[in-house]
């Protein structure tokens, strides 16, 4: 045909088609199971056992952050409320404490009112005796001076 | 006419000659074959050594392997989804590969250091024969992964989604192959024939931007060609609803 020589080749040309084409054809399917053989399957079984270990770690590393997370919360919520609690004994000593010494302070006040009380009788008592003593002492005394006018007389 | 006789004339470049090889009755395009099995030689050697000793923790060309291999699934898994895109995975990846290094082997290869009679060594993808064969394996894919996934209701894809587009889709499965085999064929044959054109005009400096975009193509051309093979296959069994 003409249109096949076209690019003036003396045989063939450029569309010259013959048994090439099945050849090439049985030699691309050889090849295709060739390839799978010696490269599609081993590199693919290599690259999905890889891809499989990595999720299941990414798995396993998830549900390990997940209890650790509900750990978290855990331990915060058992945090907080033996802080409340603690405030609670602190508060609860602290009005005990406040009551213990308000309770002595009385106490001692009391004790102490009564001892300056007592003092003071006793103080009140010695002065009246001394009083009486020099009252009597003066009393011995002008008699004395009275007496010894009289007989000098 | 103009354009035959300044082809002729550029006998450096040779198109559209072959190494024939005769088998019986059969003839073969020999350059077709030898580049292929060299270039596929070096494939196999280069798999071989990255496969030989697999680890946890790849090293070396196991990496790269591995990388390459990642691209294919991505590329198989996005175009023909996530339920069969195992079963397509092997022949898309070769499909990729094969095109690929054809591709860049007949560029970045000096064959013509290499005499042969007749032809010239270059890109197996830069033959005709070579690009129908992978566009009819294709075709024949696509068929087969409809009909295996979903049997008669594969044809259902015919008239869906009104029964107007079943002379569309008829004509579709002819325009396949055809678009495919031709798109590689006349980017790569293109390709080699620009770089050849130029390095026989003007053999210094000039040609090496052409090179850069014609790996560039290459490149490109295998990726195309993957990905609308594995596309055709995705469309074949996707499940309409």
């Amino acid at each position: 045909m003409l249109a096949f020589n076209f690019f003036g080749a003396t045989e063939g040309g450029l569309f010259d088609i013959n048994a090439t084409l099945p050849l090439m054809a049985i030699q691309v399917v050889a090849l295709t199971y060739i390839l799978n053989s010696l490269f599609f399957k081993p590199v693919g079984n290599v690259v999905e056992k890889r891809e499989k270990f990595v999720s299941n770690n990414i798995i396993k590393a998830k549900n390990k952050l997940s209890e650790v997370k509900k750990l978290e919360a855990d331990l915060l919520t058992q945090l907080q409320s033996a802080r409340t609690e603690a405030q609670r004994i602190v508060s609860e000593a602290e009005n005990e404490s406040d009551k213990l010494y308000k309770e002595a302070l009385e106490l001692a006040n009391n004790e102490a009112n009564a001892s300056k009380e007592k003092a003071r009788l006793e103080i009140e008592s010695q002065t009246s005796a001394a009083r009486d003593q020099l009252s009597k002492q003066a009393d011995d005394l002008s008699e004395l001076i009275v007496n010894r006018l009289i007989l000098e007389k | 006419m103009f354009i035959n006789s300044l082809l002729t004339n550029f006998a450096a470049l040779e198109v559209g000659q072959h190494l024939y090889w005769q088998i019986g009755n059969i003839r073969l395009h020999g350059q077709v074959f030898l580049t292929s099995w060299i270039l596929l030689g070096a494939l196999l050697v280069f798999i071989s050594l990255g496969t030989k000793k697999m680890e946890n923790d790849p090293k070396g060309l196991q990496n790269l392997l591995e990388f390459l291999w990642d691209y294919i699934r991505d590329l198989a898994r996005t175009q023909i989804g996530e339920k069969v895109y195992r079963d397509w995975m092997p022949f898309i990846g070769t499909l990729f590969l094969f095109v690929f290094i054809s591709n860049w082997g007949g560029a970045l290869i000096p064959w013509k250091l290499i005499k042969l009679p007749s032809g010239e060594l270059g890109a197996p993808t830069a033959d005709i024969n070579t690009t129908i064969a992978l566009a009819l394996l294709v075709s024949l894919s696509y068929f087969y992964a409809g009909l295996s996934n979903k049997g008669w209701r594969y044809f259902e894809y015919y008239v869906h989604p009104t029964p107007i587009m079943l002379p569309f889709k008829i004509l579709e499965d002819f325009t396949k192959p055809l678009s495919l085999s031709f798109r590689l064929f006349g980017n790569i044959l293109a390709d080699e024939l620009v770089v050849g054109v130029l390095v026989f005009l003007v053999p210094l400096i000039l040609p090496i931007p052409v090179m850069f975009l014609g790996l560039f193509t290459s490149a490109i051309q295998a990726l195309i060609f993957a990905t609308l093979a594995a596309y055709y296959i995705g469309e074949a069994v996707e499940e309409h609803h």
